[in-house]
């Protein structure tokens, strides 16, 4: 039996399944994917916000605010990327200063530091690259980029090491109220627990109402993006938004953590949870809009682009707190942007219902501290040095776009929650994130797959399931 | 009499070449701008050949497989006769670039030759 | 800091050549760095035949054409490092190399040849949309796996671009035992060679579409098929005409660019129009000593030119460290003109043509019938009749020494096709 049981392994789910740890308290997590960090968390704008645009008084501003000052701490524990570059939100006339000042109004009763309007000329000289018809912005210096999956997995490797317990590939099917405990069925087995956290991202819904009369709905909301080159990484140093619309806050420009160009989302609600696929009218809007933000978005420039699906409530708020028909069971659902900038809140508010609940003892030893992958690029030549001498294959380049030694494969491989597909490996090292996109080294992280989980060539997957990279050996179909 | 229409692959130009045969023989050539397109049709509408290059996989190999080629063209029509002849076909390494894997295929009396070197695995 | 008199940077064809040539002007102290473990480059997966027509008379698969050089590079004593990447490169000829024996390199060099070769473009680059699945690759991928390792990344395979390596793949693929539905291709035209697409894909009754796109992906965990869609002279889709096509795989072969992330670290000027550095008649960069060819220059459609090229570079490395590099007369700039897209080099000396120069070039589009030009300022002193000019196929031209006499204050030499 445990304690309690945590489904999802998204940002949200890690925060939680993170802070839990720190009690005497058996947890597991269920995932269904063959990975943490697969859902929303994987595509997403990556931007940690300041906090002016949720309504004041609403769950998301109050945990976007609280949310927001914890991120220095988080990344310095579990070493993942984070830098506040700020935001500013721009606006092409006058009349919309208006709009601008509405924001900061609001952003000042979400108790938002930092906030105010620029002009013209100091608003060029930040961001020389914005186009000639931008009028003014709000600036707001807290806003930051993260990179949230890396942050997920460095919060669920920590969560690991304390001694969470990550079931993945473990599709939920059913949750079935005993006495004074849970029976939920995945696809392998069941488990027993006290306590059910609901942090299932898009399908919140599904596990909400297999348990509570109080039916809640999520209506994926689909985002495209493109990403640009590292070469025109530095186009715009600030996360540039334009005034939002009812549609959310619209398509922004941002320089991405790793030094990417990063530019999206649109917003097109669809029926399929699961429907991740760009569209050629979609990419088109993101890049048109984009384009009025920003003077010459360089679209020779795009690598590649992907789509992500916000976990959009119809109730408009998070819904964070215990069912009100079903004793022990936590919904963290609908959390939709500012998700990723509440999700060490979300976890805190999570924590409080916990000790209400359970009334947990604090652990003596847990362990706060993760370390990073050493990341070779990030390294001065005197520690690649020291590395290499350490570990040789720290002086072997598998993916030469983003300088991604085989050291650092192995390690991804070899960590707790260790990679086990191609786009495992690619989260936690970019292996294949760059210019070429994984032509020349998805061939060699295949090969060191198979090597070291000792499995056939042919059973490497992209992402599990039936994402095999090869089918079968040359000349096994010839009769 | 048949009529077979082929692009010639002498230059860029890709001529379209329109011939007639007759009991095997070429009897009209149409379509070509040079002699380069006459031979080619001939060739082609007569006794086409080709070079047939694949892998096989290598025993004890410091790599997996060995590219080979036919030592010279083989009927056209034995393409797939070859390949289903070299499946399954296993060399032991070491193997060396020229050295004779089949011999004789399909008695074409062309011998499927190694294109490169593969060391014994350490 | 270990020192060279030449450095090159890749032991593809351009690196092995431009080595070679640079020992036959005596040049003792070479070092090639090449990242994978084997020289020889993207020949070793070119298994096909087809390569050396030019340059050896006779035709050879892409092991063959390379291990003719890897064995002079061997017998020559020719040193080089493998599993070698180069991580950086300065104006001061400084070369930061990493490879798991020598952990990090630092090298100085007299003479630097870059020759790094190119990259496919990815999917990315055209924007595709659709879904991410797996069942998505390069053709060039694609040829590793089955030529290399030996396994088929797909069994019902759709190609997009009708580039060389894309039509070698189906049929490679084909032989290996997968279907290839079709290959699309954006333009009116196939930039692969006559002979590919007659042997690789008529051969085996692939149809090659042309003015056709990929316009959509559908799969989940795998690619389940395609959307295939038409489109009109300006490259836009032709509404109605979208066709699914059922495939588990898409191989891409839609265009190669030339890898010079080290020559923008040492801020060599990159031309807009070859993707590669600019370089004058020696195949020497803007910066004195550092030379390139191949493919980082320019994508070349036959390895033989790579090797005339590189062996033109590696030969004047060589003269380079050994002072005998005098570039005399004036430096006059190659213009494309009309109809053409860039021309290697971009500078000449007049003074340093010796018994001329060749200039590659490629057309923007297919002519028929029509001339290439060559303009001194506004003089036409050469003017060749074409029957066929195709963007596929790279194009030379000679400068010949005579065509400077008696010209004085040249500034400027066009080439362009020309009608009459």
């Amino acid at each position: 039996m445990f304690d309690i049981t945590i489904i999802g392994s998204g940002v949200v789910g890690c925060s939680i399944a993170r802070e839990l740890a720190r009690y005497k308290l058996d947890i597991c997590v269920l995932e269904k994917e063959s990975d943490v960090a697969c859902g929303t968390t994987r595509a997403n704008s990556a931007i940690i916000h300041a906090g002016y645009d949720a309504k004041p008084g609403t769950l998301k501003a109050k945990l976007n605010a609280l949310g927001n000052p914890m991120y220095d701490k988080l990344a310095e524990e579990l070493e993942f990327p984070f830098r506040r570059n700020g935001s500013i939100v721009i606006c092409f006339s006058h009349e919309e200063i208006k709009g601008l000042e509405k924001l900061l109004d609001q952003g000042r009763k979400n108790g938002i530091p930092g906030l105010r309007i620029i002009y013209k000329d100091e608003l060029m000289k930040m961001e020389p690259n914005l186009s000639d018809e931008v009028v003014a912005a709000l600036y707001a210096e807290t806003a930051g980029i993260v990179c949230p999956y890396e942050m997920t997995i460095a919060l669920a490797e920590n969560a690991a090491e304390n001694g969470v317990e990550f079931k993945l590939n473990s599709r939920v099917l059913n949750i079935v109220k005993k006495e004074n405990f849970y029976e939920i069925e995945t696809i392998n087995e069941v488990i027993k627990t006290k306590m059910v956290i609901n942090a299932a991202g898009v399908y919140a819904d599904e596990i909400n109402n297999m348990v509570s009369k109080n039916k809640i709905k999520i209506i994926p909301r689909r985002g495209e993006y493109c990403v640009f080159d590292k070469s025109v990484g530095d186009m715009v140093k600030t996360t540039v938004f334009q005034l939002p619309t009812a549609l959310g806050k619209g398509i922004l420009v941002a320089p991405t953590i790793d030094g990417n160009l990063l530019v999206g989302p649109n917003a097109v609600d669809v029926e399929d949870k699961e429907d991740v696929s760009t569209t050629r009218e979609g990419l088109n809007e993101v890049l048109r809009v984009a384009k009025r933000s920003v003077k010459c978005i360089p679209t020779d420039k795009i690598i590649t682009s992907f789509a992500g699906l916000r976990a959009r409530c119809t109730k408009e708020d998070f819904i964070i707190g215990e069912a009100d028909d079903a004793e022990n069971f936590i919904n963290a659902a609908g959390i939709e942007s500012p998700g990723l900038t509440s999700a060490p809140a979300i976890a805190r508010m999570v924590e409080g219902i916990v000790i209400q609940k359970l009334n947990p003892e604090m652990k003596k030893d847990f362990n706060p501290i993760r370390k990073a992958i050493k990341k070779f690029r990030e390294l001065t030549n005197d520690e690649r040095r020291e590395i290499i001498k350490e570990n040789p294959s720290y002086g072997k380049i598998v993916c030469r776009c983003e300088t991604v030694t085989e050291g650092e494969v192995l390690e991804a491989i070899r960590r707790p929650l260790g990679a086990r597909t191609l786009d495992a490996v690619k989260r936690r090292t970019r292996c294949g994130m760059g210019r070429c996109q994984s032509g020349f080294c998805s061939t060699r992280i295949v090969d060191i797959l198979s090597r070291e989980l000792n499995e056939p060539i042919t059973d490497i997957t992209k992402f599990g399931g039936h994402s095999n990279i090869l089918v079968e050996k040359n000349k096994e179909g010839i009769n | 009499m048949i009529k077979k229409e082929l692009i010639c692959i002498g230059c860029p130009l890709g001529c379209s070449l329109e011939v007639l045969v007759e009991n095997g023989s070429v009897i009209k050539i149409s379509g070509h701008s040079c002699k380069k397109g006459e031979d080619y049709a001939v060739k082609e509408c007569t006794n086409p050949t080709r070079i047939i290059t694949t892998t096989l996989e290598v025993i004890n190999g410091a790599e997996a497989m060995v590219s080979v080629k036919t030592e010279r063209d083989i009927p056209k029509d034995k393409i797939y006769e070859c390949i289903r002849a070299l499946k399954g076909v296993k060399v032991e390494a070491p193997v060396e670039a020229g050295q004779v894997i089949v011999e004789n295929i399909l008695n074409t009396g062309v011998n499927v030759i190694a294109t490169k070197n593969v060391a014994r695995k350490a | 800091m270990k020192e060279y008199d030449i450095v090159i940077i890749g032991g593809g064809p351009a690196g092995l050549a431009a080595a070679i040539s640079a020992r036959e002007e005596e040049i003792e102290n070479i070092l090639i760095l090449e990242r994978e473990d084997k020289l020889g480059g993207i020949l070793n997966q070119c298994i096909h035949n087809g390569f050396g027509l030019h340059i050896f008379k006779e035709e050879l698969t892409g092991p063959e054409y390379a291990k003719r050089f890897i064995d002079k590079v061997l017998k020559l004593n020719i040193p080089y490092k493998l599993n070698t990447m180069v991580i950086d490169f300065n104006r001061d000829k400084i070369i930061t190399a990493v490879n798991e024996e020598d952990g990090l390199l630092e090298i100085k060099a007299k003479a630097v040849v870059l020759a790094m070769g190119c990259r496919e473009r990815p999917r990315g680059a055209l924007n595709i949309p659709g879904s991410r699945c797996a069942g998505i690759l390069t053709a060039g991928t694609a040829q590793k796996y089955v030529n290399i390792k030996g396994y088929l990344p797909g069994k019902k395979i759709v190609v997009l671009g009708s580039g060389d390596i894309g039509l070698i793949m189906a049929r490679r693929m084909t032989l290996e035992g997968a279907k290839v539905v079709e290959v699309d291709e954006l333009l009116p035209y196939s930039s692969g060679l006559k002979r590919n697409i007659v042997q690789c894909l008529n051969d085996y009754n692939i149809p090659l579409k042309l003015s056709h796109t990929v316009v959509d992906i559908k799969g989940k965990e795998r690619v389940e098929g395609v959307t295939v869609a038409q489109v009109d002279e300006n490259r836009n889709i032709i509404p109605g005409t979208e066709e699914f096509v059922s495939c588990d795989t898409l191989l891409l072969s839609v265009g190669l660019i030339p890898e010079n992330e080290l020559t923008r670290k040492a801020n060599i000027e990159i031309s807009g129009n070859t993707g590669g550095p600019m370089v004058d008649e020696t195949m020497e960069t803007e910066i004195p000593g550092v030379f390139a060819c191949g493919n980082v220059l320019h994508v070349h459609d036959l390895v033989d030119f790579v090797t005339m090229e590189s062996m033109e570079a590696g030969k004047n490395a060589a003269r380079y460290v050994k002072g005998m590099y005098e570039k005399k007369g004036e430096v006059v700039e190659l213009t494309a003109g009309e109809g053409v897209r860039y021309t290697v080099p971009v500078w000449v000396h007049t003074g340093n043509l010796g018994d001329g120069v060749d200039v590659r070039f490629r057309v923007s589009n297919v002519y028929r019938d029509k001339y290439i030009s060559v303009y001194f300022d506004d003089v036409r002193i050469m003017h060749l009749k074409k029957r066929i000019l195709t963007p596929g196929e790279m194009e030379t031209i000679r400068l010949k020494p005579a065509f400077f006499k008696d010209r004085t204050d040249i500034r400027k030499i066009t080439i362009k096709v020309e009608g009459e």
